[in-house]
């Protein structure tokens, strides 16, 4: 690693400042961002640890019945402390790397940094949540924008992120054994004015809405309403884990399987 | 550098560290404990794996600022107060649970930090718990039936060592 100082504000004002300075760099729970220094591929002058704040972490529902999650919580306390509330959310995070990276992992880290095999892109859009930080509420539908892409803004940290709990839902992942991401990972919603379905793992472009199949299970919420549905392997991700037309293939089986868990 | 301080096994301790430290580091350079172990430094293996305020965390994948305040326990702290060995590492050695022993002290940690929140657990319970440790020598049955030993459950039905 380069060498860098490192900043641990107690208050989310005080890493507002921090992130001003030249050379700065949002810390979350690092466990991406610090294999990435070890490799030498940032180089942040200053990080600042969003660890020790606590107004950022934890879980509560909000006054219109939304599940709503602060930036800095970790996948191990989603797991634990969303389960009533949203149980497929809870599912997913419980499914995330292994349980000492559950420990240190959090919500926000994993949305700003936008992995194409991360899981929780997968929920945020199928569930449209709204992205909040220190300066504004951000769609989910606007807030992905390609691989490892966001809508956030130099210093912009993710506080909250609020959950519209469906009706019923489930999260396929199809795990890389190795590196414990999704090869390919589906998560289907359904609420009252629709269903909504987005996949991770499968596309160049990162996270992404099967607006087909969300046509079809809005009318019919079967797996078989997909049968007569396929996705294009043009754009999928290609690699020594699998062919587009392999990753296509899988699109469809994990979202089947996701309507039919979630019943 | 900054400096940092943090009760370590019970113990007071502190030093002088960069910001790019690790706690891995931090435990095995000044403080001298090497009980815990770097084997990939990827956050692959687990062989760092301590706990920071009760929790098991990677000490390859924290920097030791972090930890600035925190409670932390390493392998070191596992032996009873006698100097005897805790009840995890007695059935490790019972069970013959490791052959070269490099993971072992990750294991260990893994094993306590599972059974803290899950005292009797499945052996699939036990086997999906461990995914973020790796035995390079494969030793993975044995440490499985040690760890369901040092739970109180019998494991005689478990096939032999």
């Amino acid at each position: 690693m380069y060498a860098f100082e490192i900043e641990r504000p107690s208050t989310l004002a005080e890493a507002v400042s921090a992130l001003s300075a030249e050379g700065a760099q949002a810390l979350g729970g690092g466990q991406t961002l610090i294999p990435t220094l070890k490799q030498r591929l940032a180089a942040p002058e200053v990080l600042v640890s969003l660890s020790g704040i606590s107004e950022m972490k934890g879980v509560c529902p909000d006054d219109d019945g939304r599940l709503c999650i602060g930036g800095a919580t970790t996948h191990a306390a989603v797991a634990r402390d969303a389960a009533a509330a949203y149980p497929a959310l809870a599912a997913l995070a419980s499914h995330i790397g292994d349980p000492a990276v559950r420990n240190r992992g959090t919500i926000g880290g994993s949305l700003a940094n936008n992995d194409p095999a991360a899981c929780y892109p997968a929920a945020a859009l199928a569930s449209n949540a709204t992205i909040v930080t220190q300066n504004r509420a951000i769609d989910a539908d606007d807030y992905f924008q390609g691989l490892f892409t966001t809508a956030l803004e130099e210093g912009e940290i993710i506080t909250e992120v609020k959950f519209a709990i469906p009706e019923a839902a489930n999260y396929q992942k199809f795990l890389q054994p190795a590196s414990r991401f999704a090869l390919v990972g589906v998560f289907v919603a359904k609420y009252a004015d629709g269903v909504r379905v987005a996949v991770t793992g499968a596309s160049e472009d990162g996270v992404f809405r099967w607006s087909e199949a969300e046509a079809a299970l809005s009318s019919d919420f079967s797996a078989g309403a997909l049968d007569g549905l396929s996705v294009p392997a043009e754009g999928m991700i290609g690699d020594l884990h699998g062919t587009p037309e392999y990753r296509a293939h899988l699109v469809k089986v994990m979202t089947k399987r996701a309507v039919a868990a979630a019943g | 550098m900054a400096k940092v301080s943090m009760t370590v096994n019970g113990a007071a301790a502190s030093g002088e560290v960069e910001g790019r430290t690790l706690l891995v580091e931090f435990l095995r350079g000044p403080l001298g404990l090497t009980g815990t172990h770097v084997g990939c430094d990827t956050s692959q293996c687990g062989a760092c794996v301590v706990h920071v305020n009760g929790e098991a965390v990677k000490a390859c994948t924290m920097f030791a600022a972090e930890a600035d305040g925190a409670e932390v326990r390493t392998i070191e702290g596992m032996a009873n107060a006698d100097g005897s060995l805790g009840v995890i590492q007695q059935a490790f050695q019972d069970h013959h649970g490791l052959q070269c022993g490099f993971c072992t002290p990750g294991m260990v940690m893994s094993a306590a930090a599972l059974l803290k929140d899950n005292p009797k657990p499945t052996e699939a319970e036990v086997r999906k718990y461990l995914e973020g440790n790796i035995c390079r020598c494969t030793g993975y049955h044995n440490i499985v039936k040690a760890i369901m030993a040092a739970s109180g459950q019998d494991v005689s039905a478990i096939a032999a060592e």
